[in-house]
């Protein structure tokens, strides 16, 4: 049986690849994945070990406790007399010290060179100590007093070269270097898009405000002695805010950070391509619930000759199975090209992702392989379980049809049982108590899936009537569109074909052959494409074809209309996969504007003033004295800022921040008890917080807030006021002290905004002269309120962007599921197609037919789709309070439209088949 | 009247070879209610072991309806059947496909061969289900007598009717089945190929004694038979032994103008 079943597949060639591509694209992205995460990973893991080659101990500053990686704080840094203490130790046989801080390196154009998100490391070297470099020099020589060397790759990217002069900001106001040299890092070969900018440790110090001060310090042991026993020795003269490490536990523990990232990159990746292989799933579920009805017969005439149920059942079984196997194979090769071409792709948007080589790790290949033949085994087995129930005598019977399942009857209460469930866990999930966030996603990533798959049973029931809704709305957008694309599309090719092959007079024909080409270059090549195969093959391109109309057929629509309501079970499965991709989309969008609503209306309401100074990237933070530096614009009326760092209250890390003491005079907020007057009272132990916060820890006007700084000082604040945010938050974090005691208690303080008021508002010239003032700190911007908010969003759009992407494979999934759908479709009514054509259904209006029908199917998916989105989103937005529920109107046509896009290339090639059905052929077909 | 006297149509006991089906009182009802129809209304036959059993009657007698009952394709509203011994019309599945592999053949109508299989393996099917290998011999000398030799490796679509024909009656054949049906199997053919199948089903019955129940609108057919039943209104009304064609007309005629 099992030989049968693989010479099914042969004999099938076209439906299986159209099924299979289905888990071909999710298997894909899945390796994809692997392999594009591992291969950074590997590559990260290249940089950490370099990082500490030669190191058999590391000292660090140390924070109180663990810091967040939102980059506002960093390790305190500590004195530099600790050095020559490490190297008076008896085991130590060298030790070096260094400082280490955020150096954007400024390009000719006098902006900052910036490679994505990546980071702008600037550190000392020094070249006397080589077993501690991990720097290798490829040109010039090592950097002495106001000298820098830089990374070969930003050199080249930027034209650099050794002797050119070059713009540094860091801590302070730029500062010119000469370029002395170019290095590189190790053996790795590209370490992504940071730029490197390395300093003798004199100028670093001065660079980074950290004279006198060292982060970190390398050492190596004599011979003989081990790094357990070195540490042990330098802990023993350690002050309390440093820490000692072996140089392995240090890479280990820097590259945490950079590991989280990545198991978030993987996790969130994976998700993509699960959702790919679910929707994949349906169609191949649906593909072969029509392959079977489709061979009932063979099925029937195996039974009598003495095939059992079982025999039956393997053999749709192996038949799946054997396609899983192939699709994931050929899915899992394609990953790896998915993976190289990401690496290129998010090179060319300057995104340089560290890169050491393709890592193929057996992982990716095992679950890769599992998760597509499991997927498809499982899609099978619905499929196959009714093909048990093809009784023998349908070998004899005409039109016999396939026995409704078992459990066909419970259909619809399943079907509803089934959402309800769904819709049972996604409200547990959001509403439920004491969940982890693993737990909430586990259980609302289930619901919705329970969800889909209960309104896919669902709809058929809902076919007929979406139909009917849909018909017209399809057969008016398919006109629209033809009417914009007939000028570019339709008239062209037929230009081009009449040019080539029409019956007039030579000078007609090219000219019609000129136009067409001139109309649309790309159906140039298309048509001599034609021209070649006609002469070379004995291939006849239709022709005279009609001359190109827009105007719908009226009876070949209504046609493709009845035929999308003759197997509802059909149209609904098909349209189901393409729901789940809309309504994921849909979600997306609604989150995305209820988000962005109330982010535009606080902004709004607390930026009251005329610019706000930002880093160029909008969220890094920016020295202090780039605010001080503006306060000298002329025309200045005021300006105040707000600084953020880490802090620990109440047991547990929050975001702290710091505000200028005229900060009143720029920004607006609602006090809920206390007034603008706060700001100036805050002094050296004051304190505000949010209403939210206060209710949290019972807090009031004059209650103590016990406050750690990373250094492990403790202020005891008093709290001064409390206010009360906008729905879409404030610039403020947990708890807000004054700058002046944050400046006194955080190294290297830095702000995340500076608010702005001019003399006459917003103008030009008070750009002009904002921007002047900033002209020593590239890094540093200024933004009037709406371009703030548009920067400021401008993040999550391009978030909102990659998953647009992401989800796209999901529809193209669905796309391929139309296609399947509509081929097996047409194989099947091959003889009726073959009566109406010769009955007089011209070939236009066979395409039409087939096109409408699509388009229906697209739509229902759409509208189905649309409203489970909109649904998933409205819980969602109900639980979090900060996104309010939006419709994304705007989103949603496009949507709609993209989605009938999708039927009508759906509709190309089965319609195209449709149509070259010989009359005659179609009614000898058996 | 037939050589079995008037008494049971059936003719049990009144012959010397034995019975391998046997059918009591079957009754067929389709549907339910005003739209119920009675296919067959209480028949009995038995149909004898190495003869040719032919089934005839006007359009709608039952007759297709009989020998699906006769195969256990269907089951009766009422009635027995026993099919090499054992009462098939209460089997399960799995026995039943058992019995198909062991006692039945199948010869239809629109051949219903496997269009992905070549001539060889729809021949070797049967065989290929129940998991067992053709005897020594046995499978080139049925090839040889339905003449299919070089037609081998063919797929069905690039046979022709008769050719598929052969193909499928050699598969009916191959597993030596106590009994083939055979419903109309040369319904869709031309007169002459029609002829060539014929000869074919009379000579496996006389070469291998293969015991064979067909059914056949064309009298010549008929006349091929040992024993021809002919079938009206869901009952056997008659049954002739065997005889020519042109008697079998004349019984049809009879039966019409009843
Ligand atoms: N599956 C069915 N459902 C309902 N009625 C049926 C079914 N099969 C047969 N019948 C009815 O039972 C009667 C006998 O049908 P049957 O197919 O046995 O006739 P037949 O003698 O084989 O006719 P023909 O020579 O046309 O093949 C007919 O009236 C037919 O309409
Ligand atoms: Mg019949």
């Amino acid at each position: 049986m099992t030989r049968f079943a693989l010479r099914g597949i042969l004999g099938r060639k076209l439906r299986t690849v159209l099924t299979a591509l289905a888990i071909v694209l999710g298997v894909a992205m899945v390796s994809g994945t692997f392999v594009l995460t591992d291969s950074i990973a590997k590559a990260f893991d290249a940089i950490f070990t370099e990082q500490y080659r030669g190191t058999d101990a590391v000292v660090t500053g140390k924070s109180a406790f663990v810091l967040t990686n939102n980059n506002t704080t960093a390790q305190p840094s500590f004195d530099e007399s600790l050095l020559a203490k490490v190297r008076g130790l008896p085991d130590v046989r060298a030790a070096l010290g260094g400082v280490a801080a955020q150096a954007h390196l400024i390009g000719k154009n006098g902006k900052a060179i910036v490679f994505g998100g990546a980071p702008n490391l600037g550190f000392s070297v020094d070249p006397s100590q080589p077993a501690f470099n991990s720097l290798s020099l490829v040109d010039g020589t090592w950097p002495k007093d106001s000298e820098v060397v830089v990374d070969r790759s930003t050199a080249s990217k930027k034209h650099l070269h050794v002797g050119d002069t070059i713009g540094v900001q860091a801590q302070g106001p730029v500062v010119q270097f000469r370029i002395s040299g170019l290095v590189k890092f190790g053996a790795v070969s590209t370490i992504g898009g940071a730029t490197l900018a390395g300093f003798d440790l004199a100028s670093a110090q001065s660079l980074f405000d950290k004279r006198g001060k060292l982060d970190d310090i390398r050492i190596a042991a004599k011979a003989g002695v081990s790094p357990g026993k070195l540490v042990a020795e330098v802990q023993e003269i350690l002050p309390p805010e440093t820490r000692v490490r072996s140089g392995s536990s240090q890479a280990t523990s820097d590259a945490k950070d950079t590991n989280g990232f990545i198991t978030f990159l993987q996790t969130f990746l994976l998700a993509f391509g699960g959702i790919a292989l679910f929707v994949g799933s349906f169609v191949i579920a649906n593909s072969l619930s029509i392959t079977i009805a489709q061979r009932m017969r063979e099925f029937a005439t195996l039974r009598t000759l003495g095939a059992s149920r079982r025999q039956v059942l393997a053999s749709v079984i192996v038949e799946a199975l054997v396609m899983g196997v192939v699709a994931s194979l050929v899915g899992l090769f394609l990953g790896l090209a998915l993976a190289k071409g990401l690496f290129k792709l998010f090179d060319v948007v300057g995104f340089t992702l560290p890169n050491n080589g393709l890592t193929f790790e057996t992982r990716t290949i095992v679950v890769a392989l599992a998760v597509g033949i499991v997927i498809t085994l499982l899609a099978s087995l619905r499929p196959a379980f009714r093909a048990t129930r093809v009784p023998p005598i349908a070998a004899v019977r005409e039109g016999a049809v396939l026995p409704p399942g078992r459990f066909a009857r419970f259909r619809v209460v399943g079907a509803i049982a089934t959402a309800a469930l769904g819709f049972a866990g996604l409200l547990l999930g959001l509403f439920g108590h004491g969940l982890g966030t693993k737990g909430v996603l586990v259980l609302m990533g289930l619901g919705a899936l329970l969800i889909f798959i209960g309104v896919a049973l669902f709809a058929s029931r809902l076919v007929r009537p979406l139909a009917v809704v849909a018909n017209p709305v399809a057969r008016w957008t398919v006109f629209i569109l033809s009417v914009l694309a007939w000028p570019l599309f339709a008239l062209p090719f037929w230009l081009l074909r009449f040019g080539a092959w029409g019956s007039s007079s030579t000078g007609k024909r090219a000219l019609a052959f000129v136009g067409g080409a001139v109309l649309n270059p790309l159906l140039l090549v298309v048509a001599l494409a034609m021209i070649v195969r006609k002469a070379a093959t004995r291939w006849n391109p239709e022709w005279p074809a009609e001359f190109p109309g827009v105007l719908a057929d009226h009876s070949a629509t209504s046609i493709g209309s009845e035929n999308s309501q003759r197997n509802p079970q059909r149209t609904a499965s098909t349209a189901a996969a393409l729901m789940i991709g809309l309504a994921l989309v849909t979600l997306v969008a609604t989150l995305a504007a209820g988000i962005i609503k109330p982010f535009e209306d606080a902004v709004n309401k607390i930026f009251t003033s005329d610019y706000a100074i930002t880093a160029q990237n909008n969220f890094d933070p920016i020295p202090v004295s780039a605010a001080r530096a503006a306060a000298s614009t002329p025309g200045i009326d005021a300006i105040a800022s707000v600084r953020g760092g880490d802090g620990r209250a109440f047991g547990s890390t929050i975001q702290v921040s710091a505000v200028d003491r005229s900060i009143g005079r720029v920004i607006t907020i609602d006090w809920k008890n206390g007034s603008n007057t706060v700001f100036e009272a805050l002094g050296a132990n004051g304190a505000f917080v949010d209403d939210g916060y206060a209710k949290k820890h019972k807090l009031s006007v004059g209650s103590p807030i016990a406050l750690l700084t990373p250094k492990g000082e403790t202020l005891h604040l008093v709290l001064k006021g409390i206010f009360k945010p906008p729905t879409g938050g404030s610039p403020f974090g947990a708890v807000t002290i004054s700058s002046s005691a944050f400046d006194a208690h955080y190294d290297q303080p830095q702000n995340l905004f500076s608010f702005v008021a001019m003399r006459g508002g917003v103008t030009d010239a008070n750009t002009v002269a904002l921007t002047n003032a900033l002209k020593s700190f590239p890094n540093a911007k200024a933004a009037t309120r709406d371009q703030f908010v548009k920067n400021q969003i401008s993040f999550l759009k391009n978030i909102l962007n990659i998953l647009y992407v992401l989800l796209a494979l999901s529809v193209v999934v669905s796309l391929f599921g139309i296609v399947n759908t509509l081929v097996l479709t047409v194989f099947e009514r091959t003889r009726e197609i073959g009566m109406l054509r010769a009955i007089g259904l011209t070939r236009r209006q066979t395409r039409q037919m087939i096109r409408h029908e699509s388009v229906i199917t697209a739509l229902i998916g759409a509208v189905l789709g649309i409203i489970l989105g909109l649904i998933l989103g409205g819980l969602l937005t109900a639980r979090v309070k900060e996104i309010v529920f939006v419709v994304p109107v705007t989103q949603l046509i496009v949507f709609t439209i993209a989605s009938i896009f999708v039927g009508i290339v759906a509709a190309i090639f089965p319609a195209r088949r449709a149509a070259r059905l010989s009359p005659l052929e179609a009614l000898h077909y058996e | 009247m037939s050589s079995a006297g008037g008494s049971p149509l059936s003719g049990a006991g009144s012959t010397t070879t034995e019975a391998v089906v046997v059918a009591r009182d079957l009754t067929r009802t389709f549907g339910a209610g005003d739209t119920a129809v009675q296919a067959l209304r209480g028949v009995s036959v038995d149909i004898e072991a190495g003869k040719l059993t032919a089934v005839m009657g006007p359009s709608g007698s039952g007759k297709s309806t009989l020998m699906h009952i006769l195969a256990g394709l269907d089951k009766p509203t009422s009635g027995t059947v026993e099919l090499a011994g054992t009462e098939i019309t209460t089997l399960g599945d799995n026995d039943l496909t058992k019995l198909r592999r062991q006692h039945i053949g199948f010869i239809f109508q629109f051949f219903n061969l496997l269009p992905i299989l070549d001539a060889r393996e729809n021949v070797l099917l049967p065989l290929t289900i129940a998991g067992e290998k053709p005897e020594d011999g046995w499978f080139d000398e049925l090839i040889g007598q339905v003449g299919l030799g070089d037609r081998l490796k063919h797929r069905p679509a690039e046979l022709s009717g008769g050719q598929q024909q052969r193909v499928a009656i050699a598969r009916a054949l191959v597993s030596r089945p106590t009994v083939v049906f055979a419903d109309e199997p040369t319904g869709n053919l031309d007169s002459s190929t029609s002829g060539e199948i014929l000869e074919l089903l009379r000579k496996s019955v006389e070469t291998y004694g293969q015991t064979t129940v067909m059914v056949t609108h064309d009298a010549r057919a008929a006349a091929m038979a040992d024993r021809i039943l002919l079938l009206a209104d869901g009952v056997i009304v008659r049954e002739l032994p065997r005889s020519d064609a042109h008697e079998i007309l004349m019984a049809i005629e009879e039966l019409n103008r009843r």
